[in-house]
């Protein structure tokens, strides 16, 4: 067994094998469990998947969402028993692997198209959505 | 003295704690048995203590005595051999091609890691020895990291006209035995022998480490194992 093999195989119980797809530019839920002394509740967080980085249990995902004219960005291993669910809510059209340039973006620029919209029709290929 | 075991170090990942609210940096170390290849004694070596070998080796890369002490202990030729000094009594329980591994390690909480660090070449005195520097403006030219004076000396006292001795500088810097100490171990593996400590390890994938039970531990770790 290679040593890459040997370090998966220590995570093949803790990951995850009901995430839904999700690509960057989608606009998601993040169920977080949040645990305050004995009581637990679940916190969602929504807003836009702006960057998925690394891979297997390293994987890394970035939240970017804007309330009250302040944006907020949370990131979360995608495996993190500490998030009970995701949910999509939202396809949309992104030709970039990180979304980082929604930073600097205000207004109506700040969407994203919808990949409803955006894709061209190709034969045979279905559409998402 | 507890025995140090020799292992190979694969790599680095992450676990969840059993709450799930942490995630914890881990190393990966595997840990395959080491043989005994020979037990010295105050009678014949002026001290006791238990060699251990480990890692496999080729009989054609490796010397006639090579092959010859290893054999004594009805093993193949091995690449690493270390040694643990230990009281006679305590040496005089193992056996010549007796298999010594992670079991050794059982209910301990915290273990010392040496290994080799990585080599980093020829570096400057601030990323070498953590120097500050000059400063960045007011008239500083081309100094900005240079280690200043370094003194002319020494001794003490005054005028010997010469650098002293041990003076830090630039050189070579890493490719040396360092020891990370009192790694939390996170779990074992006994079926495949492989080791999960906390942190990271001394050295580059792939090289030689020891493992031996921590002997020393600083005061919150101390109190955790007496509690």
């Amino acid at each position: 067994m290679g040593a890459q093999e040997i370090i998966a195989s220590f995570n093949t119980e803790a990951l995850k094998s009901d995430l839904p797809r999700m690509d960057v530019g989608d606009t998601i839920n993040v169920h977080a469990r949040i645990v305050e002394g004995e009581k637990e509740r679940i916190q969602i967080f929504a807003g836009v998947l702006i960057s998925r980085k690394g891979k297997g249990m390293e994987e890394m995902i970035t939240v970017r969402r804007v309330t009250d004219n302040q944006g907020v960005e949370r990131m979360w291993p995608i495996n993190s028993p500490m998030i009970a669910k995701f949910e999509v809510v939202r396809r949309a059209d992104s030709r970039r692997a990180k979304l980082y340039f929604l930073r600097d973006r205000v207004g109506k620029s700040r969407r994203l198209r919808d990949r409803r919209r955006g894709m061209k029709h190709v034969e045979g290929q279905k559409t998402i959505g | 003295m507890a025995l140090t075991l020799v292992g190979k170090k694969i790599g680095m990942t992450r676990v969840f704690s059993e709450d799930g609210k942490r995630s914890i940096p881990v190393t990966v170390l595997d840990m395959t048995p080491s043989v005994v290849t020979q037990v010295r004694t105050v009678e014949t070596d002026g001290y006791s203590a238990v060699q251990l070998g480990w890692g496999e080796l080729k009989p054609r890369n490796s010397t006639m005595p090579q092959i010859g002490h290893d054999a004594k202990a009805g093993t193949t030729p091995k690449r690493t051999h270390t040694e643990s000094r230990m009281a006679e009594d305590e040496a005089g329980g193992f056996e010549l091609g007796q298999l010594v591994g992670l079991d050794t390690l059982d209910g301990v909480a915290y273990v010392d890691v040496i290994g080799t660090s990585k080599g980093k070449g020829f570096q400057g005195g601030i990323k070498r020895h953590g120097f500050k520097g000059q400063q960045a403006t007011h008239g500083v030219e081309r100094k900005h990291r240079s280690p200043g004076s370094i003194g002319g000396h020494g001794n003490n006292a005054g005028k010997a006209g010469r650098i002293k001795k041990g003076k830090k500088m630039a050189g070579r810097m890493g490719d040396v035995r360092v020891t990370a100490r009192s790694l939390d171990v996170i779990r074992i593996d006994a079926e495949r022998h492989l080791l999960l400590v906390k942190g990271p390890v001394p050295g580059a994938n792939g090289g030689t480490v020891m493992v031996r039970p921590a002997i020393r531990l600083n005061r919150s770790k101390g109190k955790k194992v007496s509690s």
